[in-house]
């Protein structure tokens, strides 16, 4: 399975959803299928998306929140997910796309290529308690749905190839990003505010 | 020496009075009566991570949120999160407001603490994030309230060192 068709299959469910990327292909196959103001692409810090969204998923209860992860990233975070399973945000759906490579910078193999690592055992020992396993894409976004209609921080550990996008640009300057996500927010809180 | 409790309801309403809703934290010494009043106050939410760096997420999340947010930690967690300042906090312009307990200056006592006491300063200077020591109780809740509207006009992370004149009795 590719993270490119994941990303196609779920795109639609993405529209009304706070997303966070992390780096590189991934975010760049994102943004490929379409911009959106409710996306944030975190191009650097390792380990951080999905502590951005355990941020988000916290101080916004009413709306929902993706990670779009990779397990070099998780596995330089390990404590998130013991974090996240400790205050267990009801609207995080937390994906890790498993390619067992630090893709974005060379592709070497990370921990978890050859199954060495296994990224649910770990998600599942630090406490949390919905964690799926996908290995086609019929698997992937069943598990989604599943995990969008649960309402339960659940974590899909996606197992996919280690293959990314033809081509790296974004028209969207980091900062830029950051002030239309925040804007988007803020706007739409407002709103609901006023029809609320 | 102990803890001061009194200084630290003070740093707590301080924290209060500035408008602050939401704290993430890691627990240390001096930082545990104030998390305790965190803990037990229904208006604020507390989020204690594994490790400092996690926090600059989840600050960084709470300012896309619109929730005002501030983040408690040892002058050794701050030294933990570095790279979540630079490559998420400063990259994207995404303020940080940042009570840091200064372990390992004047006074201490445990060799275990010094070095990131000494070097904490010239670090912060590196990466450019402004800094106050925070000494004295009567003016610590302005220098909160200041550091919090700094943060937010310069969209930076910023710096209140904890000092143990304040903390300690
Ligand atoms: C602290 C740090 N160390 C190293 C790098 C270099 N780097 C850039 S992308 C990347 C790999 C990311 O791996 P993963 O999260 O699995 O995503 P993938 O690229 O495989 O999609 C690395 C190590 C970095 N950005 N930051």
């Amino acid at each position: 399975m590719e993270r490119a068709e994941c990303l196609q299959m779920i795109y639609p469910e993405l529209e009304d959803k706070l997303v966070v990327t992390i780096m590189g292909a991934c975010a760049q196959e994102l943004y490929n299928l379409g911009h959106r103001e409710n996306f944030f692409y975190l191009q650097h810090a390792m380990g951080l998306a999905s502590s951005i969204g355990l941020g988000l998923a916290t101080h916004l209860p009413n709306e929902r929140v993706v990670v779009l992860d990779g397990d070099g990233s998780v596995l330089m975070n390990l404590g998130t997910l013991a974090t996240l399973a400790r205050y267990r945000p009801k609207n995080l759906i937390h994906v890790i796309f498993d390619n067992g490579s630090l893709l974005s910078t060379g592709g070497f193999d990370s921990q978890t290529a050859s199954g060495v690592t296994d990224l649910d055992a770990i998600a599942r020992g630090a406490g949390v308690q919905h964690v799926a396993h996908a290995v086609t894409t019929l698997d992937f976004g069943e598990a989604f749905l599943a995990a969008i209609e649960r309402q339960e921080l659940s974590v899909i550990v996606a197992k996919v190839a280690a293959l990314g996008p033809d081509h790296y640009g974004m028209d969207l300057q980091l900062g830029e990003n950051a002030f239309r996500f925040r804007r988007w927010i803020r706007e739409r809180t407002r709103a609901a505010g006023a029809t609320a | 020496m102990t803890v001061s409790y009194d200084n630290s309801k003070i740093i707590f309403d301080g924290i209060k009075a500035a408008g602050i809703k939401s704290i993430s934290a890691l627990p240390e010494t001096w930082l545990g009566p104030l998390l305790q009043r965190a803990e037990d106050d229904a208006d604020v939410h507390l989020l204690q991570v594994a490790k400092e760096e996690e926090a600059i997420g989840i600050a960084a999340g709470a300012y896309f949120a619109g929730t005002p947010h501030i983040l408690l930690m040892q002058n050794h967690g701050f030294l933990a999160a570095i790279n979540g300042i630079v490559s998420l906090a400063q990259l994207y312009r995404v303020p940080l407001c940042m009570l840091i307990a200064l372990r390992g200056h004047w006074g201490e006592p445990y060799p275990w603490h010094t070095r990131g006491g000494i070097v904490t300063e010239a670090v912060l200077r590196a990466l450019e994030i402004p800094f106050e020591y925070a000494r004295d109780p009567g003016k610590v809740a302005k220098q909160i309230r200041e550091a919090w509207t700094f943060s937010q006009s310069s969209l930076s992370p910023v710096a209140l060192l904890l000092t143990r004149d304040l903390m300690e009795d």
